[in-house]
């Protein structure tokens, strides 16, 4: 240094002229890092819009083809309830009328369908017997079944309630089926179509809100109109109850003990690396091991939640441990210096104070675990839930034991399913599942925003 | 503390599940997965007619469930298996080697499997001979065997349109594959000479191995998913043909074009007449042993096989099933509660 201040300035070498210019000029260098960092700013837009792009293509076709399942085509024509094929006994007894199957009411609502179109005027060509029967759910048969069943002075009257339309009907109104496709469809036909558009225009046919699609349960193939989500919705709610009330208290005592109490050697370390590790590890391994051990070992029944929610507890623990982990973490030594200073015991530091402060983050590391637990469907497919189950399980905790289905691997299941309107609900089914999905992932944020603490 | 609260029904929990193995009084069913539909239908109206709890039905492919059925008795094993084939003597010693002795077959219906294109292509009309020397992995070509040479649909008979092959074919878990196999690609083998001349170049037993064997140059793909997934295939490849069971392509008429197999279309009425080839029985199997424990297990057997069920015009014939048309035989074997012979 003193050498160069001691020597003659020295005339400048023609490379270093350029620094002597303006700091408001660019030199090609500065230009040259200047250009990188806006690629590398373009770089991020680029993937941020190809990332929004793609979740905006999703949404768009989940909601394009899923919001129709939130509506459904009901009819609105007289009933004739006629004894001789309710009651062919003629005694009104119910147990008599029992034995007249489902299937014999559907005879009911073609013959009140054949007496409203001649009663309406309505004239369509090639209108035959099939297109009558195929008009109605087979689910307006049962519905009208346990009506008599339940108030057997219905026979004989004639009653106008709304009646569920089969599929393709309902389809006509929402765009699946057209009067082109109704030619060719074996389900259909031309005949049919123009009597739906027909009754339609004198208004006995309307398209509303369908809250039986979140609460009803699931219905066979036979009618896809009448398939609903409660089964599903309710064996998921049990299934994160569980998960809940299981793996947050193992979880966080798992975590205290490691963070503050464990003493550090290489058991200590070999348990650590093993939970990294499970975190990692294919949920679907954990639909074996719970096939296993829950059900051929514990005998525990098939499809029941509380298998359903140990299996989703092994898959949620490592998340929760970790993330808990990394809260106690972040709590300043100075907190704990400052309890043990004024004579608190360890636990009494780590209860009164260090978890108090963690809680936010073991919170919203417990509701994004409990979140992905509940869009799981691997380890679910090998524990029997992807069954058909059409009765809704009982209150916990015996409903804990009672078959049911969950709400994704019901989107799976009718996927699956012949009839095109199961597509249709297959994706209302994921609308329901992003809307809990929100919920949960805001019920995070608020709780972290409630409780943080800034230093 | 909290964590004593947790601790206390975490305790609780586990006390329920030690309890869990007491009483089940639904009916449990498996299987096969052509048969799963019909089976959903079945239940659906057994629950609205009968007052017994709704069966829990599973699919799962006939395999998976057949073994699941085997594997003993008592409330943890299922009591019905559905199958799209007979049960295979293997299996059936591994029932008799866990105790489960007295098995009902019940064979139910008939369903067609057909071979479907898209709405927009051209026509086709195959024979078994045709879709074997499409499909074989290698062909007889003047006395030698040699990798498939066939590229389009038209090589294989200049009756067929020019477009390439491209098949989609259930994969080998699916209990359909070996239906096309034994219904299509042996008869089309044995039909176009290949058998015989197989058998000169090896023996007889190697010729009808290689004779279902299925190419693997990506002109036959397997499927190992359901018929949508065929169907998607399909839409997204109009050169596709694909192999379905006759009540999925009765449920999608708008976007499919079925094909004819020896000039016969098939429908219910073409299988139940035995003129359309290509057809098989479908079964379910009961534990006869579980009807004391189950409740309704007996009635939801003899539901299944009803007239008003599983007979023409029935929910099930409704949905594409081909009924048999010795049902009543059925249906007095189940009240008899005949079981699978001991051999």
């Amino acid at each position: 240094m003193t050498d160069v201040t001691s020597q003659p300035p020295r005339p400048v070498d023609p490379p270093a002229a350029p620094a002597r210019r303006s700091l408001l000029i660019e030199d090609p260098r500065t230009r040259r890092r200047n250009a990188a960092e806006r690629r590398f700013r373009a770089y991020g837009v680029v993937a941020i819009a190809l990332a929004m792009g793609a979740l905006v293509f999703l949404l768009f076709t989940i909601f394009r083809d899923g919001t129709s399942a939130f509506f459904q085509t009901y009819a609105r024509i007289p009933i004739a309830i006629e004894a001789q094929v309710v009651d062919p006994a003629g005694n009104r007894d119910p147990a008599e009328m029992q034995k007249v199957l489902t299937m014999g009411y559907g005879k009911l609502l073609d013959n009140s369908l054949a007496a409203y179109v001649e009663a309406n005027g309505i004239e369509i060509e090639g209108l035959d017997d099939r297109d009558l029967s195929s008009f109605f759910s087979a689910q307006a048969r049962a519905d009208l079944r346990n009506a008599v069943l339940a108030n057997p002075e219905l026979v004989g009257t004639v009653i106008e309630a709304p009646v569920m339309t089969s599929s393709r009907i309902d389809g006509m109104f929402k765009g699946r089926v057209s009067r082109e496709s109704a030619a060719i469809d074996a389900k259909t036909s031309v005949a049919q179509y123009d009597l739906a558009m027909a009754m339609q225009e004198r208004g006995d046919l309307q398209t509303r809100f369908n809250w039986d699609f979140v609460t009803s349960t699931d219905s066979s193939d036979n009618r896809p109109e009448a398939a609903g989500l409660g089964v599903a919705i309710l064996g998921s709610f049990y299934m994160m109850l569980i998960v809940l009330v299981l793996s947050l208290p193992i979880g966080v005592a798992a975590s205290i003990y490691l963070e503050e109490f464990a003493p550090k050697n290489r058991l200590t370390d070999l348990i650590e690396v093993n939970i990294s590790n499970l975190a990692a590890v294919p949920s679907i391994v954990f639909g074996i091991l719970g096939l296993a051990v829950f059900i051929n070992f514990a005998g525990l029944p098939r499809s029941a939640p509380i298998v359903g929610g140990l299996v989703l507890t092994l898959m949620t623990l490592p998340t929760i441990i970790i993330s808990t982990r990394a809260a106690l973490k972040a709590v300043p030594p100075s907190i704990r210096d400052a309890a043990l200073g004024v004579g608190a015991s360890r636990m009494q530091t780590m209860f009164h104070h260090v978890l108090p402060l963690a809680m936010p983050g073991i919170l919203t590391g417990t509701i994004i675990g409990l979140a992905q637990a509940l869009g799981e469907t691997a380890p679910l497919l090998l524990i029997g839930m992807v069954a058909f189950v059409t009765t809704y399980p009982s209150a916990p905790p015996e409903g804990f034991l009672d078959p049911a289905s969950a709400l994704p691997v019901q989107v799976f299941n009718w996927t699956q399913r012949a009839d095109p309107a199961f597509f249709e609900r297959a994706s209302g089914a994921i609308i329901v599942l992003l809307v809990f999905l929100l919920a949960m992932n805001l019920l995070a944020i608020t709780l972290r925003r409630k409780f943080e603490r800034r230093w | 503390m909290n964590t004593m609260k947790f601790s206390a029904s975490v305790l609780a929990m586990l006390a329920v599940s030690a309890t869990a193995a007491a009483a089940r009084d639904q009916i449990q069913v498996a299987g096969s997965s052509t048969v799963l539909p019909y089976a959903t239908i079945v239940a659906e109206a057994f629950a609205e007619n009968m007052d017994f709890t709704a069966p829990v039905v599973e699919g799962g492919g006939t395999g998976a469930g057949l073994k699941q059925f085997c594997a003993g008795l008592g409330e943890n094993t299922i009591d019905v298996a559905n199958a799209s084939r007979p049960i295979k003597e293997a299996e059936l010693a591994e029932c008799r080697a866990n105790g489960v002795n007295n098995i009902m077959e019940v064979q139910f219906g008939y369903d067609g499997i057909v071979f479907a294109s898209s709405i927009n292509g051209p026509d086709f009309a195959l024979t078994p001979q045709d879709v074997y020397k499409a499909l074989a992995a290698e062909v007889v070509v003047d006395g030698k065997l040699v990798a498939n040479p066939a590229a389009t649909w038209a090589d294989v008979n200049p009756a067929l349109p020019a477009q390439e092959i491209t098949a989609y074919v259930p994969g080998t878990k699916h209990g359909t594959r070996e239906v096309f196999e034994e219904k299509v690609m042996a008869a089309g083998c044995e039909t176009s000479g290949a058998l015989e001349a197989m058998t000169v170049l090896s023996d007889a037993d190697k010729a009808e191995e290689a004779c279902v064997k299925l190419r693997t140059d990506g002109r036959s793909v397997d499927i190992d998913g359901d018929y949508t997934e065929t169907l998607a295939r399909i839409d997204s490849n109009p050169n596709g043909l694909g192999v379905f069971g006759l009540s999925f392509y009765e449920n999608n008429t708008d976007k499919l074009k079925v094909a004819t197999i020896d000039g016969v279309a098939p429908s219910v009425e073409t299988v139940a007449s035995g003129e359309y080839p290509v057809s098989r029985p479908l079964f379910f199997y009961v534990k006869k042993d579980h009807f004391g424990e189950i409740p309704g297990l007996k009635e939801f057997a003899e539901f299944f096989v009803a007239d008003a069920i599983a007979g023409p015009g029935g929910p099930l014939s409704e949905y594409g099933l081909v009924p048999d048309p010795e049902l009543a035989r059925v249906q007095q074997a189940v009240a008899a509660e005949t079981v699978v012979a001991a051999n």
